[in-house]
């Protein structure tokens, strides 16, 4: 019997994570993107390894899913991980009322934490504002964006998968009883256009999820939301530093490598393909990050850039929306066969998305086959560009 | 946008076995975006068969280096008003010394795996001299786990682009790919040192520095390659005087 197959449609995190999992499980995967490796949302992330302590009060799922996640990629990648750790920081009365769910929350998550005194807390992490209250420690790290889908996307192609990238799909292929057989492509490095064929499709192309199955009159409730992110020249601390508050706008401080990055906020878009960044968020990050640490105040700024999450909808607005991930049979919801969409989540958590898509590609095809992706080590994010 | 220019991006195409032409885009900007925000400008706006790389869009993740006006510019923090004026401008042009996979993307496989080769670990604790006077850890030594941080090459390829040698030379290892050595240290590996001690490995380098000059991310591949040298030489030193410091070495005697 030859392999079952699959068509997975975005190369970001969700997509190589995908295409690892299924490949281990004995797949013949085939990853099409119109970009490169996390050319879209996912490369764009600040890079925060959740130890979950953000959602820890509010989105308790997430911080979960954020800290078993968090302890697994830290095993299985080590290659890309800055394992510093992070700081939960009070600066007024607000932030110290919010201490005690905050440690309450984190305890119900299993989130480790330790509570510092100010004078502990400057020992650490001596630039940070002297002013504080009180700071908690959590297992908080950054992670580099684009190799931790490259390092997924190398062990995919160990186990057979095949990334046809630059590659945009422009329509699906669907049979007369309403099942997607394939996808019609253009490949954009030569201006080719074909089909590929598979017995299922997914569609994990992130925040453009709604675009993409629209192709085929399927819908999916997406709310993309861009934030801005701006980085700054210098590092000033060597762990993450969260606002110890609830969830709100430039309220982390991510350092990796000899830089920083303060994000972010969060407003709704039409337009995916290009997002401006607004110049008054840059000043907003600005103000917000050196309240955590003044020294940002007088840092270079290195860059500013957009990145659009795909929360997961329901007419609401975008933070309240929980953070956990969901994935679609259009069966289900729009009578439409070998079709699954996966989305929302997190980037800390996509082994988990990529475990629980291949559960229902699987389930669908009627295979039997369990993930092997959590006590695994990734191979060199290095082996993706190596000639096979 | 709070400030508007009109420049002229200049776009190198190549597709294929065709042959390579540039096409002109006169698009609107605001000066202060980034030279990967007008390429990407140009994608969204005018061009959908524009191939070019990119990810992080803040310079770490090494995807968006590309030849600006002629110099190798990490494209992601370069603004628009450091590289033309209003009414000008900005020609891109895909890296040096790599194969063009499309357009502005070049095929970085054999340079990665060289990376690999020699040991660069992308994840390291020399901090100290990495971020220098920048931040003064005052935690627990010990904790090295803590101090543990992604490494500054950023594998742009931008030095590569830029190196004279590199261009003469298709087998030099190149700038990026040695100083990944320096900074994993000979230490007595034999494998390494066979890789480096060669004519196309540190003796190659002509001590151009283009590549220190154009490195976005504080590297210094330029000095790395001289104190790599220093190192082959001291090993050279060693075995001269018999000193076996090979562990491999010793143990193939055995």
């Amino acid at each position: 019997m030859s392999k079952p197959s699959v068509i997975i449609i975005g190369a970001g995190f969700t997509g190589v994570a995908t295409a690892y999992d299924l490949a281990l499980r004995g797949f013949e995967v085939m990853v099409v993107e119109r970009g490169e490796i996390a050319s879209g949302t996912s490369g764009r992330t600040h890079g925060l390894l959740h130890s979950g302590g953000r959602y820890a009060v509010k989105d308790q799922e997430s911080a979960i899913e954020c800290i078993d996640e968090n302890m697994i990629l830290r095993k299985i990648a080590p290659q890309i991980i800055e394992p510093s750790g992070g700081l939960f920081v009070g600066l007024n009365d607000k932030d110290l009322a919010y201490a005690k769910p905050f440690v309450e929350g984190c305890l119900a998550c299993h989130i480790p934490t330790e509570e510092l005194t100010p004078a502990e807390a400057l020992r650490l992490e001596p630039n940070l504002n002297p002013k504080l209250l009180v700071a908690y420690t959590v297992p908080d790290g950054t992670f580099d964006p684009i190799r931790l889908a490259l390092a997924f996307a190398a062990s995919a192609r160990k186990y057979g998968a095949k990334f046809h990238t630059y590659t945009e799909v422009e329509q699906f292929i669907v049979d007369g009883q309403a099942n997607v057989t394939g996808v019609k492509y253009w490949d954009r490095t030569n201006n080719v256009r074909g089909e590929y064929n598979a017995d299922i499709v997914v569609n994990a192309t992130g925040a453009w999820v709604g675009q993409m199955v629209e192709k085929v009159g399927a819908k999916v409730p997406i709310l993309p939301t861009p934030g801005v992110m701006v980085a700054f020249g210098q590092r000033l601390a060597q762990r993450a530093i969260n606002r110890l508050d609830v969830p709100g706008d430039g309220d982390i401080v991510l350092p990796q490598r000899r830089m920083m990055v303060v994000g972010t906020t969060s407003f709704e878009v039409s337009d995916l393909d290009y997002v401006p960044v607004i110049e008054e968020q840059i000043q907003e990050m600005l103000k917000r990050g050196s309240e955590l640490l003044p020294g940002i105040a007088k840092a270079k700024q290195r860059g500013a850039y957009m990145a659009t999450r795909p929360l997961i909808g329901s007419g609401n607005m975008g933070r309240s929306v929980a953070r956990t991930f969901k994935c679609f049979d259009h069966k289900e919801s729009d009578g439409i066969g070998g079709l699954v969409t996966i989305t929302g989540g997190k980037a800390t958590t996509l082994r988990q998305m990529a475990e629980k898509t291949a559960d229902v590609v699987c389930q669908k095809l009627g295979i039997n086959a369990t993930c092997a992706t959590k006590d695994l080590a990734l191979v060199s994010y290095r082996d993706y560009y190596r000639q096979h | 946008m709070s400030e508007k220019w009109t420049v002229t991006f200049q776009v190198f195409r190549k597709k294929g076995g065709e042959a390579a032409h540039y096409d002109d885009f006169k698009i609107e900007v605001d000066p202060n975006e980034y030279v990967l925000d007008g390429v990407e400008r140009v994608w969204a706006f005018h061009d959908r068969t524009v191939v070019f790389r990119h990810a992080c869009h803040h310079s770490t993740c090494g995807a968006c280096g590309m030849r600006v006006n002629g110099v190798e510019k990490l494209t992601c923090i370069t603004p628009i008003r450091d590289v033309t004026s209003n009414g000008g401008v900005v020609k891109v042009e895909p890296l040096r010394n790599f194969p063009v996979v499309s357009d502005l993307a070049v095929d970085m496989g054999k340079f990665y795996t060289q990376m690999d080769d020699v040991g660069h670990n992308s994840v390291n604790s020399d901090f100290k001299e990495a971020i220098q006077s920048e931040f003064r850890p005052a935690g627990p030594e010990s904790d090295k786990q803590e101090f543990m941080r992604l490494s500054d090459c950023i594998e742009c390829g931008l030095c590569i682009s830029a190196c004279p040698v590199s261009a003469s030379s298709p087998d030099y290892l190149g700038p990026a790919v040695l100083a990944g050595a320096q900074q994993h240290g000979i230490h007595g590996d034999e494998h390494l040192l066979r890789l480096v001690d060669c004519e196309d490995g540190v003796w190659r380098c002509h001590s151009a520095f283009e590549c220190t000059a154009v490195c976005p991310s504080f590297v210094d591949p330029g000095w790395r390659i001289m104190d790599l040298r220093k190192q082959v030489v001291g090993e050279r030193i060693k075995r001269l005087f018999g000193g076996s410091s090979n562990k491999n070495e010793a143990e193939v005697a055995k």
